[in-house]
């Protein structure tokens, strides 16, 4: 085990960049790590989203994102009030609640209609809101964009996943499939527009990643911020 | 008597300087629904003909943009170092860009609802956010800002802000590394062998 870590950190600190940003140390081993997950993507993500996307019924794809959106509810619940917000929380339950039953097992998001919004939430953004910063930028093989922080969230919420409970690994190994595939075809345009507007694809997604992350975080209304972020490397502030 | 004239022109050109400028939230209310409509009606565009939507764009939502802010913004302190000339090609180079994004972006537009939120600002703001929320069940929905300033002509958005992502803020990075590595020059370079390489995949 030893070996293991020394290994890693030797890895990381080999590859680190020096005219690179504050924020992400491990620059050239996240570019290796980017640069596989693109071919990942290109060859087989993608094309396997775009048949789904292409061939089965928006209606169906619609049920689809209502099953695997309701299930998440429950625990973007627990994380509501983890962060305090005891309300959203009690609501993502009621949400659950109305849409497992009267929404059909949650292919039918019911609750949305009725003014029940669905919320985002994580353990990453919980341990934001507890006040931890983000760290290091990480690109995660096949996950893609993290952070120090948001991977550790990532290993909570796959832990309390509800599909890790199942007792068939088929059945599990299956859902979990057709998630990836549902989200990654709901991001088909955005990666497409994503493409047209870097110059940088690499750096460019980072920002981005900062950016949104920090505005879940804060639920969509961050404090202005005094360009900290966004200051240039290497310029004076 | 006279007092009374006065007081009746003053208000006349209050009234005639108020008409003049839509405000900031019910312009983005007026542009998007009308060129959300404008699409729905047009097979053409709907077919894909991405030089039309680029054309209905720089008709009905370019005047509504103040690109030197967006340039100026996304390059940072860069910006003070450009002379006249690279700031002009740059501001050119980058409405380029973001009109194909955004030309992008309302293309996958599909019958989406619109949610427009009430403007929370003084009247005498210069300088505001006008915030529209794109629904769709099963999802959290997705927010948009535009920031807004108020100039002589009207209105104007300076930045777009999407799902938190600022697109001028996002550009910084890339400007500011492609600025240290090879000047403005290079900046220009770049953006200008983007836009062509962009515009030859159109073709194709």
């Amino acid at each position: 085990m030893r070996w293991l870590i020394c290994a890693i950190v030797i890895a990381l600190s080999g590859c680190a960049t020096t005219n690179g940003d504050p924020r992400d140390p491990f620059e050239g081993l996240n570019r290796t790590t980017y640069s596989f997950n693109d071919k990942l993507d290109r060859y087989a993500l993608r094309p396997v989203s775009r048949v789904y996307h292409d061939y089965v019924h928006s209606e169906i794809r619609d049920r689809v994102r209502n099953f695997f959106g309701n299930i998440a509810d429950p625990m973007i619940g627990v994380n509501n009030m983890l962060q305090g917000k005891f309300e959203e929380g009690f609501f993502d339950w009621v949400r659950f609640g109305f849409n497992s039953t009267f929404g059909l097992f949650g292919l039918h998001d019911i609750a949305s209609d009725m003014g029940y919004e669905k919320h985002n939430e994580d353990f990453g953004q919980t341990f934001g809101r507890w006040g931890a910063d983000t760290g290091p930028y990480v690109v995660l093989p096949v996950l893609g964009s993290s952070s120090v922080r948001d991977g550790i969230g990532w290993g909570f919420d796959f832990l309390t996943d509800p599909m890790g409970g199942l007792r068939r690994a088929d059945v599990r190994w299956g859902l979990w499939g057709v998630r990836v595939i549902q989200v990654r075809s709901d991001l088909l345009d955005v990666s497409q527009i994503l493409e047209e507007a870097a110059l940088d694809k690499y750096v460019f997604q980072r920002d981005a990643y900062f950016q949104r992350r920090r505005s879940l975080v804060y639920d969509g209304r961050p404090p202005r911020e005094r360009d900290i972020d966004t200051i240039p490397p290497g310029e004076s502030k | 008597m006279t007092r009374i004239l006065l007081l009746a022109a003053a208000l006349a050109a209050g009234f005639a300087h108020a008409q003049e400028l839509t405000p900031p939230d019910v312009l983005v209310k007026q542009v998007t629904l009308e060129v959300v409509e404008l699409i729905a009606k047009d097979k053409e565009i709907r077919g894909g003909n991405r030089a039309k939507l680029i054309g209905l764009i720089n008709d009905k939502v370019l005047p509504h943009f103040n690109f030197v802010s967006m340039a100026a913004l996304a390059m940072g302190q860069s910006w003070n170092k450009a002379t006249p000339d690279q700031k002009k090609r740059v501001t050119e180079e980058f409405r380029t860009l973001l009109v194909r994004t955004y030309a992008s972006a309302l293309a996958s537009y599909s019958d989406q609802k619109f949610d427009f939120r009430p403007l929370r600002a003084k009247a005498n703001d210069t300088d505001v956010t006008v915030n529209v929320r794109v629904l769709q069940p099963g999802t959290q929905p997705v927010p948009i800002d535009y920031s807004m300033e108020k100039t002589s002509s009207g209105w104007k958005v300076y930045d777009v802000m999407v799902g938190g992502v600022s697109l001028v803020a996002n550009y910084r990075t890339e400007f500011n590394n492609l600025v240290r590595e090879s000047g403005v020059d290079g900046l220009i370079k770049n953006l200008s062998a983007k836009n062509r390489a962009l515009e030859g995949a159109d073709r194709k």
